[in-house]
């Protein structure tokens, strides 16, 4: 059963064609790799999928609906969530209030509730508060819950990311290089949280280079090269492809 | 290096006025204060004293807010008039600092046109009693929904643009409406501005005396410091707060950031409006003077000095800006200059403000 299945996706900056005609279906519960080298389009297409950026043609359906128009709230509402690469958290803002942002969709109340504070709104400030820190507990932050976002060292911060994507409850989440800039103790723990996430029956969506973390987790992998699709496939096969490898290690020459 | 800089530029500041050697015996005295408290600083006096506090903190917080209270309640049984009145602009500014702290300080907009959403809210009140003779009461909600109202339609358009670009166009707008109130003669009386303003009244007796009308601005700063506070600690002020932080993370966690910018333009600019009809109902005289750019700058100075983002650094900044000129009047000529050091030092001891990064209550939700 396929949960996501990209048509035809194509995203032009001016002259410059950071995505073209990119197709691919991601399975529910699966977790799935975009690998390439630097610049070839991978936050771009992530950019498209959580409606960042309106791509210039192509669709992508979700659930049987075309996102491709949507703007980001709405793909997020609907159950798409993300990471960043360049770490965009909430800095002024405890960890804890970090993860409670992402249930606004999920715990509405309205203007007068929040100023009569009611029991409707204590109640559902209550759940926020248990969900957020469920999550927390999830990506092992929990005893931070109070310390500013900023002050986390990166590697938690990369973790924060995660919990505050997971707590909107998306059914895919998409991680854009959760593992850049982290030695290997914390790779690892980055690589058994993802199993633990698809224990919970969610769809993974990478952007990696640590090809130890894509083989180990990934069961089928997307590779991108200067904005187009060149391989696709379970591990095994992808890593032997000789495109791939060229796209990697460039042209063998013969003198 | 620092003091001596400073010290140096507030006394060259001083030189035209008074003389080389009043400059410089006020080089010497800023001189040994500032020393003092570096010295103070390094030999942990300081630390030692914030350390013992700090358990304190929510003890001493909880005496605090009391007694802040009966003392305000109690002020215009004991002090004079002039005080009273000083108080009542205080509280006035209070409320626009408030207003002004939702679009800048929580949702990270900068709004350089506030005095217009004042200007609004005290006309409305201005004509609606000259001309159609509505009460106080009556025009409290539609002045202050018109101000939000207008907030409203200043921000679909103005939305659009960012930063730097969004200041310029409320700038631009600020201006428009002073220029429309001075020029539209029939309605507004021009320059000369709109008399006759009645006072509130409660119950047959007239709010018009100055302590009666203290309790009234009181009345409404605090309804104004428990909305805001509970509206920042839900999830309304949550998505603000995350817009200010990132936009892009904000709209990937779900929230509609053109809605909720909205929100906080109408929510901001209903303060000013409660603001501009109180302010007119004191004077019973408005006029465009009143509502100029350096309004707008003034409101904007005192949420920063207080801290962005925090409401009670947004009291504290409104009544020092509106007291300190007051108190400095014994020495008239100079007040704006040592308003202008102190501002100076501020920025530069504290340049988050005096509250900055001292967190909110939203903080401990």
């Amino acid at each position: 059963m396929y949960i996501l299945e990209v048509r035809e996706l194509t995203k032009h900056f001016g002259g410059i064609r950071a995505v073209e005609d990119v197709s691919f279906k991601v399975k529910d519960g699966g977790i799935v790799s975009i690998i390439g080298p630097n610049g070839a389009g991978k936050t771009t297409l992530f950019n498209c999928l959580t409606g960042i950026t309106k791509p210039t043609k192509g669709s992508i359906y979700f659930m049987e609906n075309d996102i491709s128009k949507f703007p980001a709230h709405k793909v997020s509402e609907l159950g798409i969530a993300r990471t960043f690469q360049n770490i965009r958290l909430f800095s002024e803002m405890t960890v804890m209030e970090n993860v409670m942002v992402s249930q606004h969709t999920r715990m509405r109340y309205g203007f007068l509730s929040s100023v009569l504070q009611g029991s409707n709104f204590r109640k559902k400030e209550q759940i926020i508060k248990e969900k957020a820190f469920e999550y927390l507990e999830l990506v092992g932050l929990e005893d931070y819950a109070d310390t500013m976002a900023n002050n986390l060292p990166y590697g938690s911060q990369r973790r924060l990311e995660i919990a505050r994507a997971l707590a909107t409850e998306a059914k895919i989440i998409l991680l854009d290089e959760p593992t850049a800039g982290m030695n290997p103790i914390e790779t690892s723990e980055v690589m058994s949280l993802i199993k633990k996430i698809q224990e919970l029956g969610k769809t993974l969506i990478l952007i990696e280079h640590d090809m130890r973390l894509v083989m180990g987790v990934s069961d089928w992998i997307i590779v991108l090269d200067h904005g187009v699709k060149i391989a696709e496939g379970l591990p095994e096969k992808v890593k032997n492809d000789p495109l791939v490898i060229e796209a990697y290690m460039g042209r063998e020459t013969t003198h | 290096m620092k003091p001596i800089l400073i010290s140096l530029f507030a006394a060259i500041l001083f030189l035209p006025f008074k003389g080389l050697k009043a400059a410089g015996i006020m080089f010497i005295s800023i001189l040994i204060l500032l020393s003092a408290v570096s010295i103070l600083k390094k030999t942990k006096v300081i630390d030692a004293i914030k350390a013992i506090r700090i358990p304190e903190a929510g003890r001493f917080k909880a005496f605090l807010i009391p007694a802040l209270l009966i003392s305000f309640l109690a002020f215009p049984l004991m002090l004079k008039d002039y005080y009273i009145d000083v108080l009542i602009m205080s509280g006035i500014y209070t409320l626009l600092a408030l207003g002004l702290n939702i679009i800048v300080g929580f949702t990270g907009l900068l709004n350089l046109g506030f005095a217009a959403f004042y200007a609004i809210g005290a006309y409305t009140y201005a004509l609606l009693n000259t001309k159609l003779g509505l009460g106080f009461w009556t025009s409290l909600p539609i002045s202050a929904g018109f101000a939000a109202l207008a907030g409203l339609l200043l921000a679909i358009p103005a939305l659009r643009l960012r930063g730097d670009y969004l200041a310029i166009v409320t700038l631009g707008f600020g201006e428009i409406v002073r220029l429309v109130l001075n020029n539209w003669d029939s309605l507004t009386n021009g320059p000369n501005g709109i008399t006759g303003i009645a006072p509130p009244s409660l119950f047959g007796v007239s709010l018009g005396k100055l302590n009666l009308y203290y309790y009234l601005v009181f009345l409404l700063v605090l309804l104004a410091v428990i909305i805001i506070r509970r509206v920042e600690s839900s999830r309304i002020g949550r998505a603000w707060i995350a817009i200010k932080e990132n936009e892009i993370a904000a709209s990937s966690m779900g929230i509609n950031t053109t809605k909720y910018k909205l929100y906080a333009f109408a929510f901001g600019t209903f303060w000013a409006g409660v603001a501009g009809i109180l302010f007119s109902a004191k004077m019973q005289f408005v006029s465009p003077e009143s509502f100029t750019f350096m309004e707008s700058i003034l409101i904007l100075s005192m949420i920063i000095l207080g801290g962005l983002g925090n409401i009670y650094g947004a009291i504290i900044g409104a009544f020092i800006l509106v007291l300190l000129p007051e108190v400095l009047r014994e020495v008239q000529l100079y007040r704006m200059l040592i308003l202008g050091i102190g501002l100076v030092l501020l920025m530069v001891f504290r340049p988050h403000g005096i509250l900055g990064g001292v967190k909110g209550v939203h903080f401990r939700s």
